[in-house]
C-alpha cells in the first residue's frame, strides 16, 4: 500500500497531463485515450498485433534487468537488437530446410549476434575503460550503419535496392504462428518472451550467480576485495542481455517484418530501458508494463489515421508515466526516510 | 580554403554552445545526459516561438528556457530526491524528443526568420583571418564567447575554483562554506540553458525551419566529445570544430565519393569509442607526465563527484 498510494497518484498525474497535452494539440482527448485502447485491443487482429510487439519487448526488458542488476547501463542494447536481427536474417536466408529446423537456427542466431555485440561493449568497458553508455551508443550507430549497408546493398531486393527491406524471407523461414479465432496468434514469440522473463527472475533470485551479480552491481570495489571476479560477471551479465536482446531481433525479423528493415529494433531497446526503469529493475512487474506499453505504441499508431495527430503522443505519454512514477515513488521515500530521521534525533 | 575554414567555424558553432554548456554542468558534478531530447525540443520551440513572433531573438530565449526547465528537472530530482541522474536523463531524452515530433509535426517545412550576418567592421577585412573568424552572425561570435569565458572562468577566477571544487570533492567545498548544492543547481541550469541556445542555433541559423531529423544524433555527439574533451574547455572546443569538419567535408565530397553520405552519419562513433580508448591508454597519459604544463589538458579524469548526490546540507 506504502508502495501503491504513490504509484497510483502518480500514474494520475501523468493521465491528466497526457489530456492536458491532446487538448493542447487540438484534438478531443477522450476520444484520443479511447482510440488508444481500441487501437491495441479493439479486435483479434489489434490483441494479436499488440501481443507480437510485447514479445521483443518482453524479451529486451528481460536482459536489461540483468545487465541493470550488474549495475551496468547497457545503451547498447539496441544495437544487440538489430545486430540479432542481422545475423537471423543471414541464416534464414541461407540455410535450407524445413521449419523445424530453421526455427531453432534463427532464434540461436540472433542470440549469438547479440551477444557478440553486447561482448563488444562489455570488453570495451572492463579492458578499455570505456564507459558502457557510450560504448554501447556507438555501437548502437554502428549497427544502425550495418543494417541500411546490407539492406542497400549485398542483400538488396531483387530489382531495386530500396530502403524497404530485403526479399521477403521464404515460408519455412518464417516463425510459426496459431490460427484462430480468425487471426494468426504469435504463441512462439510471447512464450519466448514470457520463458525469459521467468528464467531472468529465477536466475536473479534464486542462484549463487544471480546473488554475485547483484553483488557486483551494488558495490563493485568490495565484491572485487570479497574475491568475485567482477570483470567476468560484468561480462556474463551483458553476454545475457545482449542474447536476449537478439533474440528480440529475430523475432522482429522472422515473426513480424519477415525480412530485414533498416528500422528493424522498432525502438524496443530503448522502451525496454523505459519498461525496466517503471518496474523498478525487477523482473516481477515486466510482462504487465510492457503489455501497457506496447498497447500504447501500438495503439498510437491509430491516433495518427484517425486524428491527423502525430503517433509520437505514445512516447510522450509513456516517457511521462515513467518520469512521474519515479518521481512519485523518490517524493514518498524521501518524506519517509526525513520523518524517519527526525524520529531518530535524541 | 578560407571559405572551407569559415563554414566549419560556422558549422561547428552550435556544437561549441552545447558541449560548453553540458561541460560546465558536469565539472560541477552532475550529468545532463538529456542533450539529445534537450537539443530536438529546444530546436523545435526556438524555432516554433521564433516563427509566431518573427524576431529569431525571442526563439532564442524560448529555447534557453526550454533547456534550462529540462536541466532543473535532473537537478533538482537529483539534489531533493536523490534519484539518478542518468536515469531522469534517459528519460527526459526520450521524453523531450517524442514531444518535439508531436508538438512540432504542423510546423514541418515552414520558414522562420533567421539570425543576420554580422561581419566585424575593422577585422573581417583583414586578409584571411578576418574572413575565418570575423565573417559570421552572433552565434558564432557567441561560440567564441563560450569558448574563452569557460576557460577564463575555470582557471583564472574563484567562483571557477569553487565550480570545480563541488565537482571533485564536495565534501571539502562545503567545508570551506561552498554551498554545494545551490552552485550545483545553477551550474546545471546554466549549462541546460546553453544546450538550449544551441538547440535553437540549429533551427534558426545553421537550417532555417524545423523537422524531426534536424539534431539527430548530436545531443549524443556533444555528450561524447565532452569526454573526449577531458572536460578541458578548449580541448572540448577542439572536438566540436573536429567534429565540425568532418560535416563540412562530407558535405563537400558527396559528390566525388556518393558513398559518403551514408557513412557520415556513424563515423563520428566508431572515430569516438577508438578515441576514447586511446586517450585512456596509458600511452597517452604519460604525456602529461612528460609536459607538467599540458596535464590539465591532456587529463581524461571525470569530475571525481560526478553523478552522485551530496548529502550533507
Amino acid at each position: 500500500m506504502r508502495v501503491a498510494a504513490p504509484t497510483l497518484v502518480a500514474l494520475s498525474v501523468a493521465l491528466a497531463f497526457g489530456v492536458v497535452l491532446l487538448i493542447l494539440a487540438g484534438a478531443p482527448p477522450f476520444e484520443a485515450l479511447w482510440l488508444l485502447v481500441l487501437g491495441s485491443f479493439g479486435s483479434a487482429s489489434k490483441m494479436a498485433a499488440t501481443l507480437l510487439a510485447w514479445s521483443p519487448l518482453l524479451l529486451a526488458s528481460a536482459g536489461l534487468v540483468i545487465t541493470f542488476s550488474a549495475g551496468l547501463w547497457n545503451i547498447g542494447v539496441e544495437g544487440q537488437i538489430v545486430v540479432g536481427a542481422i545475423v537471423a536474417t543471414w541464416v534464414a536466408r541461407s540455410l535450407p530446410g524445413p521449419v523445424w529446423v530453421i526455427l531453432p537456427a534463427t532464434i540461436i542466431a540472433g542470440a549469438i549476434g547479440g551477444l557478440i555485440w553486447a561482448l563488444l561493449a562489455g570488453v570495451l568497458k572492463t579492458y578499455g575503460g570505456v564507459h558502457e553508455i557510450f560504448g554501447g551508443l556507438g555501437l548502437d550507430f554502428v549497427a544502425a550503419g550495418l543494417v541500411v549497408y546490407l539492406v542497400l546493398g549485398p542483400w538488396q531486393r531483387t530489382g531495386q535496392a530500396s530502403t524497404s527491406g530485403t526479399n521477403i524471407f521464404r515460408e519455412e523461414a518464417w516463425m510459426p504462428e496459431f490460427e484462430t479465432f480468425g487471426t494468426a496468434w504469435p504463441v512462439i514469440p510471447v512464450a519466448l518472451g514470457l520463458v525469459s522473463v521467468f528464467a531472468v527472475w529465477l536466475l536473479l533470485r534464486g542462484t549463487r550467480f544471480g546473488l554475485r551479480l547483484k553483488a557486483v552491481g551494488r558495490n563493485p570495489q568490495s565484491s572485487f576485495l570479497l574475491g568475485i571476479p567482477t570483470n567476468r560477471y560484468m561480462l556474463g551479465a551483458f553476454a545475457i542481455g545482449g542474447a536476449l536482446a537478439g533474440i528480440a531481433g529475430t523475432v522482429q525479423v522472422t515473426a513480424f517484418h519477415h525480412k530485414l528493415v533498416p528500422a528493424i529494433s522498432g525502438g524496443y531497446g530503448f522502451l525496454g530501458i523505459l519498461v525496466v526503469l517503471l518496474a523498478g529493475f525487477s523482473a516481477v512487474w515486466i510482462a504487465p508494463i510492457a503489455l501497457f506499453f506496447v498497447a500504447i505504441s501500438v495503439g498510437s499508431t491509430q491516433l495518427d489515421l484517425r486524428l491527423g495527430l502525430d503517433s509520437a503522443f505514445g512516447g510522450v505519454f509513456q516517457g511521462i508515466i515513467v518520469l512521474f512514477v519515479m518521481i512519485g515513488g523518490a517524493w514518498s521515500a524521501s518524506r519517509g526516510s526525513f520523518s524517519q530521521a527526525v524520529r531518530e534525533e535524541p | 580554403m578560407e571559405a572551407t575554414l569559415n563554414s566549419i567555424i560556422a558549422a561547428a558553432a552550435p556544437l561549441v554552445i552545447a558541449t560548453m554548456g553540458e561541460t560546465i554542468t558536469e565539472k560541477s558534478g552532475v550529468v545532463n545526459l538529456s542533450l539529445e531530447g534537450s537539443l530536438r525540443l529546444s530546436a523545435m520551440t526556438g524555432f516554433v516561438v521564433a516563427f509566431w513572433v518573427g524576431h529569431a531573438l525571442v526563439g532564442f530565449g524560448a529555447a534557453a528556457i526550454v533547456g534550462a526547465a529540462i536541466a532543473a528537472i535532473i537537478a533538482s530530482t537529483s539534489i531533493r530526491l536523490k534519484l539518478n541522474q542518468i536515469a531522469v536523463g534517459f528519460v527526459l531524452t526520450l521524453l523531450a524528443a517524442d514531444l518535439a515530433s508531436f508538438l512540432g509535426d504542423s510546423f514541418v517545412g515552414e520558414r522562420g526568420p533567421r539570425v543576420p550576418a554580422l561581419p566585424i567592421p575593422i577585422l573581417s577585412d583583414i586578409p584571411f583571418v578576418g574572413k575565418v573568424f570575423f565573417d559570421h552572425d552572433l552565434v558564432v561570435y557567441g561560440s567564441f564567447l563560450a569558448i574563452g569565458v569557460t576557460w577564463f572562468v575555470f582557471y583564472r577566477t574563484r567562483a571557477g575554483l569553487n565550480l570545480q571544487g563541488v565537482g571533485e570533492r564536495p565534501e571539502g567545498a562545503f567545508a570551506r562554506g561552498v554551498k554545494v548544492n545551490t552552485l550545483r543547481f545553477w551550474y546545471t541550469v546554466l549549462g541546460g540553458a546553453m544546450v538550449g541556445i544551441a538547440g535553437a542555433a540549429y533551427s534558426l541559423d545553421v537550417k532555417l525551419g524545423w523537422r524531426e531529423t534536424l539534431t539527430l544524433n548530436l545531443g549524443w555527439i556533444a555528450l561524447a566529445i565532452v569526454i573526449f574533451g577531458g572536460w578541458h574547455p578548449l580541448r572540448v572546443a577542439f572536438g566540436a570544430y573536429l567534429f565540425g569538419a568532418l560535416q563540412v567535408l562530407a558535405f563537400q565530397l558527396q559528390d566525388v565519393f556518393p558513398g559518403l553520405a551514408q557513412v557520415l552519419p556513424i563515423a563520428p562513433f566508431p572515430l569516438m569509442i577508438i578515441a576514447l580508448v586511446f586517450v585512456y591508454s596509458s600511452g597517452f597519459r604519460r604525456i602529461g607526465d612528460h609536459f607538467p604544463r599540458l596535464r590539465n589538458l591532456l587529463g581524461s579524469e571525470a569530475p571525481a563527484a560526478m553523478g552522485t548526490v551530496f548529502e550533507r546540507e
